[in-house]
């Protein structure tokens, strides 16, 4: 058999994960360089220098209030892969560990979990997000849970499909035929054959979990102000659209680049993470 | 030491209950290999599921499994765990399929020992060097820290049994251990399980539907269809002198060296009977040419054709007249 090549190298010549990647990097960069320097403070208003065209001082101009267009896009970086970590990571422990149950001990259990998922899936991301910050009262930390919490039966579901495949499999009756536990069995044998497919999509909700806090702040109900977000500053923008339409393609092609980017990175990393694939060329 | 008595098991099917396995009774000594032989549905795996324990939770279960005196059928799920892989070990069919893609082999073997002899992670693996060197794994000291994509199916199939046998157990059930491999690696591996039976002096089920693999390995056999015993004894009578007409339709079917070229394998007349209503007489009555309208409604006696050789017919006396026309050419 020939030398198998190494991850890297396979993925160096994936080119949608090398794009996805490069972008995704690029979001993560400009979230950590906001957290030690912006070209200026996103809070300072100047309301004379306002709505001015990329500068030299101003790279990408000013808003209606005179702040740095710039520092707030760096900024809003960071609460976009705030509210992406966040609400991926709730959907993503509760819904796996309930998939994984689900498939573990069957029967009731499982039709339980399963309809209580079907339930949560009726409602429309959006809609039930907003009808749980109406509720709570709108914030960052509400939008978090309330996209969290859609995230869930997604989790939930992908997570007992793929875990129902592998206990159908052999290896797992060989497992039981040892004598191993169904717990053990989802430890050592179900999640690390489902791992991939879970990456893949967590990369995918994450990418989802930003375009719905970019939704549930354009709508007023996710990020308040003074806290830059990339959906408030397309929702300010949209007013001023024929006198400074540069202020909403700015936090647009973020969004949109960010979004692509976790997109490509996902579909890149479900083909370099398929064993069987790993295996050819 | 393991002795199965009146074994039924009733399945829950989208279409109603089928009777896998009716009134099956049967033993194995240490160091015996038992052969059970039949095709595709007639309820040897599920003989073998219900042995380890692992039947469908629904699943309506009679009769006895007795392990050392203990029953099996009645104990909890922890002390099934306890059981499985410590004094029962399995191999199964596909070896291809049987071993986590995603985790080494020696892993793998290891498990067992740790689960059960609770080893350090260290000794196991130490051990599992030591199990894959025995079946026949050149280099194993190396090969141990292979993923199971590296090694060929035969190869597999080493593994698989050195993970069933990594404690020891006393009864090892072999599910069509050798069918998806080819035929040269199909002998060397049912060598090492003649050989490493003998060496440690287990019971083996042997479960099979090739006639030779059986004929080569069993002491005993025991020929199953619809769910039923219909022929058991010694290996040599059962072969030498198959007298159930199900059992002389099978070994009617081998093909031979004699075979015309071109010609046709015998076969026998008529399908499988549907298990979810099976009739209450001979499982086989359907497709028998000696069938007499008895054999629909009453359950075949249980005649010793000679010590030991057992067959459930009813109508031994007058089989031979009605054979030829039994057996399709």
């Amino acid at each position: 058999m020939s030398a198998v090549p190494s991850f890297a190298s396979r993925a160096l010549r994936h080119p949608a994960f090398v794009i996805g990647a490069v972008f995704t990097l690029l979001l993560l960069a400009a979230a950590a360089l906001s957290l030690v320097w912006t070209p200026h403070s996103p809070y300072e208003m100047n309301i004379p220098g306002k709505l001015q065209a990329p500068n030299a001082v101003h790279w990408l101009g000013t808003d209606p209030f005179g702040r740095d267009v710039a520092s707030l896009l760096l900024v809003g970086a960071r609460a976009s892969i705030l509210v992406g970590v966040i609400a991926v990571g709730i959907g993503l422990i509760i819904g796996t560990a309930l998939g994984l149950l689900a498939a573990a001990r069957r029967g009731w259990v499982e039709e339980l979990i399963m309809r209580v998922s079907d339930f949560g899936f009726a409602f429309p991301a959006i809609l039930s997000a907003i009808m749980l910050t109406a509720i709570w009262g709108a914030g960052m930390v509400n939008a978090i849970i309330a996209i969290g919490i859609y995230n869930i039966p997604t989790f939930a579901r992908i997570t007992r499909a793929s875990a129902n495949a592998i206990w159908a499999r052999e290896f797992v009756l060989a497992a039981r035929a040892c004598g191993k536990g169904s717990f053990n069995i989802t430890m050592t044998h179900v999640l690390p054959n489902i791992a991939s497919v879970l990456i893949v999509q967590a990369t995918i909700r994450f990418a989802i979990a930003i375009l719905a806090e970019a939704a549930l702040s354009y709508l007023g109900l996710g990020t308040q102000p003074p806290q830059p977000s990339w959906g408030r500053m397309l929702s300010e923008a949209q007013t001023l659209l024929y006198q400074a339409p540069l202020l909403a393609v700015f936090p647009g092609v973020s969004i949109a680049v960010a979004v692509l980017g976790l997109n490509l990175l996902g579909d890149g990393l479900r083909d370099l993470l398929d064993p069987r694939l790993s295996r050819k060329r | 030491m393991l002795d199965v008595h009146q074994l039924t098991v009733r399945l829950h099917t989208p279409r109603g209950l089928a009777t896998a396995v009716r009134n099956v009774s049967f033993q194995i000594a240490r160091g015996e290999t038992l052969g059970q032989v039949g095709e595709s549905g007639c309820g040897k795996s599920i003989t073998a599921m219900a042995l380890m324990g692992l039947l469908p939770e629904r699943a309506q279960v009679s009769g006895h499994i007795r392990l050392d005196g203990q029953d099996i059928l009645a104990l909890p799920e922890r002390a099934l765990c306890q059981l499985r892989g410590n004094r029962i070990g399995m191999i199964f069919q596909e070896p291809m399929t049987a071993l986590n893609p995603v985790h080494r082999v020696g892993r793998q073997v290891a498990e067992p020992l740790r689960l059960h002899r609770g080893m350090s992670a260290d000794a196991a693996l130490a051990e599992s060097i030591r199990l894959l060197d025995r079946v026949g794994i050149d280099n194993a000291a190396r090969r141990v820290d292979a993923y199971p994509h590296q090694f060929s199916g035969g190869q597999r199939q080493r593994i698989t049994i050195a993970m069933a046998l990594a404690c020891g157990p006393d009864l090892l059930i072999a599910d069509e251990p050798t069918t998806a491999l080819d035929v040269t690696v199909q002998k060397q591996i049912l060598e090492l399980i003649r050989e490493l039976v003998a060496e440690r002096g287990m019971a083996l089920l042997l479960i099979s539907h090739d006639l030779g693999v059986i004929a080569q390995n069993a002491q005993r056999v025991m020929v199953m269809y619809g769910g039923n015993v219909v022929e058991s004894g010694a290996a040599r009578d059962v072969f030498a002198q198959p007298t159930h007409p199900y059992t002389r339709g099978l070994f009617a079917a081998r093909p031979s060296l004699h075979t015309a070229r071109g010609g046709r394998l015998p076969t026998i007349a008529g399908t499988v009977p549907d298990l979810i209503d099976l009739p209450p007489g001979c499982p086989f009555a359907g497709r028998c040419a000696a069938t007499v309208p008895d054999c629909h409604t009453n359950v075949p006696p249980q005649v010793a054709t000679q010590p030991g050789h057992i067959v459930a017919c009813s109508r031994l006396d007058h089989i031979g007249e009605f054979l030829p026309t039994g057996i399709r050419a």
